[in-house]
């Protein structure tokens, strides 16, 4: 009996929940979960195994750009588009909560006008840009977060695609994209705090940004936004969309030929990834307590894209990977000298390159791979 | 009033008012028919007057030397190239000209490229499962199921391009003739009426052809077939009639041994050797 490796008569998004590797994923994210959090409740300050709020921040922080690392690897691993403009989606994502935090504040601003945020008083604005509306409603700023990335990368992606731009060429126009858009929201008129961007937010949902409480319960909505992304991400791989993508990845014309619309998978996967990104900025917007045009810098999305292919492209999880051990790095140099932190990311990326060039998943492979033979030679007698 | 009265029999259908998508009429005998086509590139006539009837279920070898017109007529009958004049149409209901690539290639006629493309990152099973004739908008490709029909549909063409022990092999480890056999795989699952093959067997092994003439001659009758070749010993082993095709134009028509004998056709193939 011929059989597909994988469980094709489910439907698409309970398709991941059979396959090992996300199993294991979801395991070790929700372990770490409940991990940090026992340690963070159980302990008192000072404990040895105490994990202090700053830590949790910090580890949400990770979790967002994890999140960040999936969407741009669904788009640069399966369909083969290197986005170098993916933090364009994610600052989008984190403008749209930032403008939900900023309405929150109300009249606890330092200038305490009840509706117009400090920035605008300071502009000596008289009343709310028309774009601002709606975002005193938590409803309307979540949609949003998917709606603004999701429209840009609509756009965009309509546009590049329909006209067959593929390749270095479309890595540039998304650069171009990202750094245009940073240029933008330098600028006061645009009506989003221009240089300073938007801070000093004071609540989300009612909740006290500053306490310890608020903090975890955003670590833990992080985490549970990554597992549901990674789960999103992974059903459309295991999808025939999937592979169609990666077939279009190998061989665009033939898959045209075949019958699809080439440029309507592409616009698809990258619109899905963007709102992903969009939610990760979502995220990381309250943790860090601010939202700038930095986070626009071109520099920023090819950091991420150096995190993937540091991970391992085309595995998702070589993503998460990753952009936390990046990140962790990026930490602990920076704390013991700044200076050398581009440096050894730069060594890092060298060597990954030549050493592991599917990166640090596919170290991982290697060593289970002789299992995973065993594994499906026992599929095919039982199949 | 006479005209009134005829367009509003219901009981007529019209053809230009017929769907593009409805079936292939072959009423008549031929699946395709090409009449007075022309094409030139920059002066240099690629096609000259060329008329070739192709017959339902029919294997047909097209020869000829190099320049002979041979794949810019697989472009014509595509879609890819437009000829300058003359007509060209698929069954008695379907005038090619006026339809674009992919409408043709969803008509129902498929083409092989001489050098042969498949995925190579996918298995030999999934690349059959993508060119299943199935619903290829984006959101229906996402949510499709795999039912036992489609998978019925996918092994008995794994057994008809012989790769069936390989379905779960990625298709990069193929050999260049399994490859080619995949890909003649992968045009049957969007089950075509006509097959364009352009040089099935070049590079290939004699062992591997002679799987592949077996391969395309049980294709025939089922499908019509157009073969493309340059290895006179192929085209002698499947083809019951062959065409020659000699400055864009036909040059004789008729058995192997007819054709073989005919005056003109050894000038042309000597005089290209000499």
């Amino acid at each position: 009996m011929v059989s597909s490796n994988l469980n094709t008569s489910k439907p698409w998004l309970l398709r991941p929940f059979n396959e090992r590797s996300t199993q294991l994923f979801l395991g070790i994210l929700f372990g770490a979960l409940a991990l940090v959090t026992i340690l963070h409740l159980a302990f008192p300050e000072g404990h040895a195994l105490h994990v202090s709020a700053y830590t949790v921040t910090l580890l949400g922080k990770y979790l967002c750009y994890a999140l960040l690392a999936v969407a741009v690897d669904l788009v640069w691993g399966f369909l083969g588009i290197l986005s170098l403009g993916h933090g364009a989606f994610f600052a989008l994502g984190g403008y749209a909560m930032g403008m939900y935090l900023m309405r929150q504040i109300g009249d606890r601003g330092v200038y305490g006008d009840p509706v117009l945020p400090d920035f605008m008083v300071f502009l000596n604005w008289q009343e709310l840009p028309w774009f601002w509306h709606g975002f005193d409603m938590a409803w309307f700023a979540f949609i949003m977060v998917l709606l603004a990335p999701g429209l840009l990368a609509l756009i965009f992606g309509f546009l590049a695609f329909r006209s067959r731009v593929t390749g270095v060429y479309l890595s540039i126009i998304t650069q171009a994209l990202t750094f245009a858009l940073m240029l933008a929201f330098f600028r006061n008129e645009m009506g989003f705090g221009g240089n300073n961007g938007l801070t000093d937010f004071k609540d989300i949902l009612g909740f006290d940004l500053r306490s310890d409480a608020t903090r975890l319960g955003l670590f833990i909505a992080t985490g549970i936004a990554l597992a549901i992304g990674y789960v999103v991400c992974r059903g459309i791989v295991l999808s025939k969309l999937g592979r169609v993508s990666v077939a279009c990845r190998d061989a665009e014309a033939r898959t045209r030929f075949i019958g699809y619309r080439v440029e309507r998978v592409q616009l698809f996967v990258f619109v899905v990834s963007a709102m992903l990104a969009g939610v990760a900025g979502a995220l990381y917007v309250p943790q860090v307590g601010i939202i700038n045009p930095s986070e626009f810098s071109p520099l920023f999305s090819i950091e991420v894209v150096v995190w993937v292919a540091l991970g391992g492209r085309a595995t998702l999880y070589g993503a998460v990977i990753g952009a936390l051990l990046v990140n962790y790095a990026k930490t602990v140099f920076t704390g013991i000298m700044p200076d050398a932190w581009l440096f050894a990311l730069g060594g890092l990326f060298v060597l990954v390159t030549v050493l592991l060039p599917k990166g640090i998943a596919g170290l991982l492979q290697r060593r289970k791979a002789p299992e995973d033979s065993a594994q499906a030679a026992g599929q095919e007698v039982t199949a | 009033m006479n005209f009134f009265e005829e367009i509003s029999h219901r009981d007529r259908v019209f053809e230009f008012l017929a769907p593009a998508a409805s079936p292939v009429d072959v009423r008549h005998g031929p699946i395709l028919y090409l009449e007075d086509v022309s094409v030139s590139f920059d002066g240099f006539k690629a096609i000259n007057n060329l008329n070739l009837t192709i017959d339902d279920g029919e294997l047909r070898c097209i020869i000829g030397p190099n320049g002979a017109g041979k794949t810019t007529m697989m472009d014509i009958i595509t879609g890819k190239t437009r000829p300058d004049t003359g007509s060209v149409w698929f069954g008695s209901r379907h005038n090619l000209l006026t339809m674009n690539e992919p409408d043709i290639a969803t008509l129902g006629i498929g083409r092989k490229f001489q050098k042969p493309t498949v995925f190579e990152a996918l298995t030999v099973f999934e690349n059959l499962e993508l060119a299943m004739a199935t619903d290829k908008r984006v959101l229906p490709t996402l949510t499709a199921r795999l039912t036992g029909e489609h998978r019925d549909r996918i092994e008995e063409v794994l057994n008809l391009i012989g790769l069936a022990q390989l379905h779960h092999r990625e298709a990069g480890i193929l050999s260049h003739g399994q490859k080619q056999w995949l890909e003649i795989g992968m045009l049957l699952m969007q089950k075509p009426r006509l097959l364009l093959v352009d040089e099935p067997v070049a590079g290939m092994t004699e062992q591997e052809m002679e799987r592949t003439a077996e391969l395309l001659t049980n294709l025939a009758g089922e499908q019509s077939v157009v073969v493309v070749e340059h290895d006179m010993g192929f085209v002698r082993s499947i083809a019951k009639k062959v065409t020659v095709l000699h400055q864009g134009s036909v040059l004789a028509e008729g058995t192997m041994d007819q054709v073989s004998n005919d005056p003109k056709v050894i000038e042309v193939y000597l005089g290209e050797g000499a």
